[in-house]
């Protein structure tokens, strides 16, 4: 058993008490022993990554309580992948927290650490009760951080968001009720073993609750019905805490590859491959109203926050496919989207600082401090994000568009995504022109200028070039994700060694 | 007791989810109070219905399923967590948006 797989959940939880409990600990402290922590997690997600990377799945039963009767954590490729996905966002949005976001608001290191236990932990857990546990973390975390900084509308986005979220969990416990009242079980590998011999009347119940559980995974990934709360809760956010949440909508996106390629995938008797029949019109329409929304956006945060539903939608679609071809293009396309997306947040906020009260209103404004540095980053953030050559979001489109034999689904796939690309691109385009070119003659005296901050956005921004550069390894990677992710005898056998499933 | 349980929770569900469209913020609450005594209660009888027997192994031969009460254990913490989170947070927006509808301002 290797003790390093708790190591992502343990670190963010003991920093984040520690935080919370040593009374009047400096700010300067605070911020050192959060950067400390989110660095050490890098560390510790670079080394399960390549761990991972051997291609063996490991367990971890927390309390030596053997599966499926106790907890176990599970390490594969796609969790590792995530858990450094996550990693490295964090790390920058809180690089960019320290120059004086973070002292708006109180509690805001031990909050971000606990932000990151739950994100963390939710792709670390291999039992459905305990993502459920990890999924209220995260939760809890998150509402406190998106009401950070105060503010009327934070306030007003926070009641939608608080509300919405309380009742998917109402909804998760249900489905899990169900689920563990005729398997018995909540270890997701047992389940699966007893999904696939369930009597015709079991597997209807079964079924009834994992179309529920779609509700509640398609609430926290926002695609189409249930992406409302989305725009408005992020926009107002503050900078560093929108950056983090480009990895939230992706923690319900990994649930959903999780349960319905394990549980409910090609093994399930009669209710194999339950939720593609809903995935695939979905997300073609979540890309669609993403970028209506984003054409229609009066700020700049609320067209990041639209193209964070489209990008949503193009992922959905790849795992909706199913193919090992779709999922791996998903995975390139998720990797690129979350820190992409995330950096987009930073530059806007970079820009919004030097426009006084106009802020990301997408009007005429002053002229801006650093309209060449921060016209370069928005303008290389765009092509990334609308998916022109030469950056990641090209790489992740053509993946997509390649994982299609031409024919029906490539009919309604290739328009989808190429509009899709096309109006982000105008909508970029439009908000791009009217932020740093049609501005007036003045610039303003409290526009702010910080060498750190532009560095943390410039920092994740150029992850569109590296994944370019090495993206032979990183495509190796997730195509033996797919790969790995599409077998499901080892998982199986982590239940029940020795017995053939 | 099986249609007497059923009733109970389908009483609970359905008060809960009207109260939770409606457009204030305190009724709101309470219907979310209401459909997570009704989730708590399901998941409670996911362990089947049985009485006069314990849950720990080894005390009769009979014995009654363990995990759902320490579920349900669980569930009841998180929600009351919630709970009082949502009520801070309605009192914060009555008081920053002077208005207890949920969207913030009345609507016209």
């Amino acid at each position: 058993m290797n003790h390093a797989l708790i190591l992502p959940v343990l670190l963010p939880m003991f920093v984040g008490s520690l935080l919370l409990f040593v009374p009047r600990l400096s700010l300067t402290l605070q911020r050192g022993l959060g950067l400390a922590s989110t660095l050490l997690q890098l560390l510790i997600s670079v080394g399960l990554l390549l761990l991972a990377d051997q291609g063996a799945l490991h367990s971890y039963a927390l309390g030596n309580w053997q599966a499926p009767f106790g907890i176990v954590l599970l390490l594969d490729r796609l969790s590792a992948l995530l858990l450094l996905v996550t990693a490295l966002l964090a790390l920058f949005a809180l690089i960019y927290a320290v120059r004086g976001d973070d002292a708006r608001g109180k509690n805001f290191h031990s909050l971000f650490q606990f932000q990151l236990m739950g994100i963390n932990g939710a792709f670390l857990t291999g039992d459905l009760f305990n993502l459920f546990v990890f999924f209220e973390i995260l939760l809890i975390a998150s509402y406190a951080l998106l009401l950070h900084g105060g503010g009327a509308e934070r306030v007003r986005a926070g009641i939608h968001y608080v509300v919405l979220n309380l009742l998917g969990s109402a909804l998760f416990l249900l489905a899990v009720g169900v689920m563990y009242g005729i398997t018995g079980t909540l270890n997701m590998a047992d389940m699966a073993a007893r999904v696939a011999v369930a009597s015709p009347d079991d597997a209807a119940l079964l079924g009834a609750a994992g179309l529920l559980l779609l509700v509640v995974f398609g609430l926290k990934a926002a695609f189409l019905p249930m992406y409302f709360w989305l725009p408005r809760a992020y926009a107002a956010a503050s900078a560093p805490v929108a950056a983090l949440f480009a990895i939230m909508t992706k923690v319900g996106l990994y649930s959903i590859m999780r349960v319905y390629i394990l549980i409910y995938g090609e093994q399930a008797g009669s209710i194999a491959n339950l939720a593609a029949d809903w995935l695939w019109p979905l997300a073609l329409l979540t890309i669609l109203c993403g970028v209506i929304g984003a054409l229609a956006a009066v700020t700049l945060q609320g067209l990041l926050a639209y193209l964070v539903v489209a990008s949503v939608g193009s992922l959905l679609a790849g795992i909706a496919l199913g193919t090992p071809a779709a999922l791996s293009a998903a995975l390139f396309y998720l990797i690129h989207s979350t820190w992409i997306t995330g950096a987009m947040f930073l530059i806007a906020d970079l820009i919004s600082r030097q426009r006084g009260d106009k802020a990301g209103q997408l009007v005429q404004g002053p002229l801006l401090l650093q309209p060449l540095l921060l016209g370069a980053l928005f303008f290389i953030g765009a092509i990334a994000l609308a998916g022109l050559p030469p950056f990641s979001g090209f790489f992740g489109k053509l993946l997509l568009l390649r994982a299609l034999e031409p024919g029906p689904e490539a009919l309604l796939l290739w328009p989808a995504l190429l509009l899709g690309g096309l109006l982000t691109l105008v909508a970029l385009s439009r908000a791009g022109s009217t932020l740093i070119w049609r501005t007036g003659r003045d610039v303003l005296g409290s526009a702010e200028r910080d060498g750190v901050r532009t560095l943390a956005a410039a920092g994740l921004l150029s992850t569109a070039l590296i994944l370019v550069l090495f993206a032979a390894p990183v495509l190796a990677y997730v195509q033996a994700t797919a790969a790995q992710l599409l077998d499901l005898a080892p998982y199986m056998q982590l239940v029940s060694p020795g017995e053939a499933p | 007791m099986e249609a007497l349980f059923a009733a109970t929770l389908g009483i609970l569900s359905a008060s809960g989810i009207y109260l939770l469209l409606r457009g204030r913020t305190f009724p709101v609450v309470m219907g979310l109070t209401l459909l997570s005594y009704a989730v708590n209660l399901f998941l409670f009888a996911m362990g089947r219905l049985q009485t006069g027997m314990p849950a720990v192994i080894g005390r009769s031969a009979e014995y009654a399923d363990p995990l759902p009460q320490a579920l349900v254990l669980t569930a009841i913490v998180i929600g009351f967590a919630m709970t009082a989170f949502l009520l801070v947070l309605a009192l914060r927006g009555l008081g920053e948006l002077k208005s207890d509808h949920v969207d913030g301002k009345e609507p016209r």
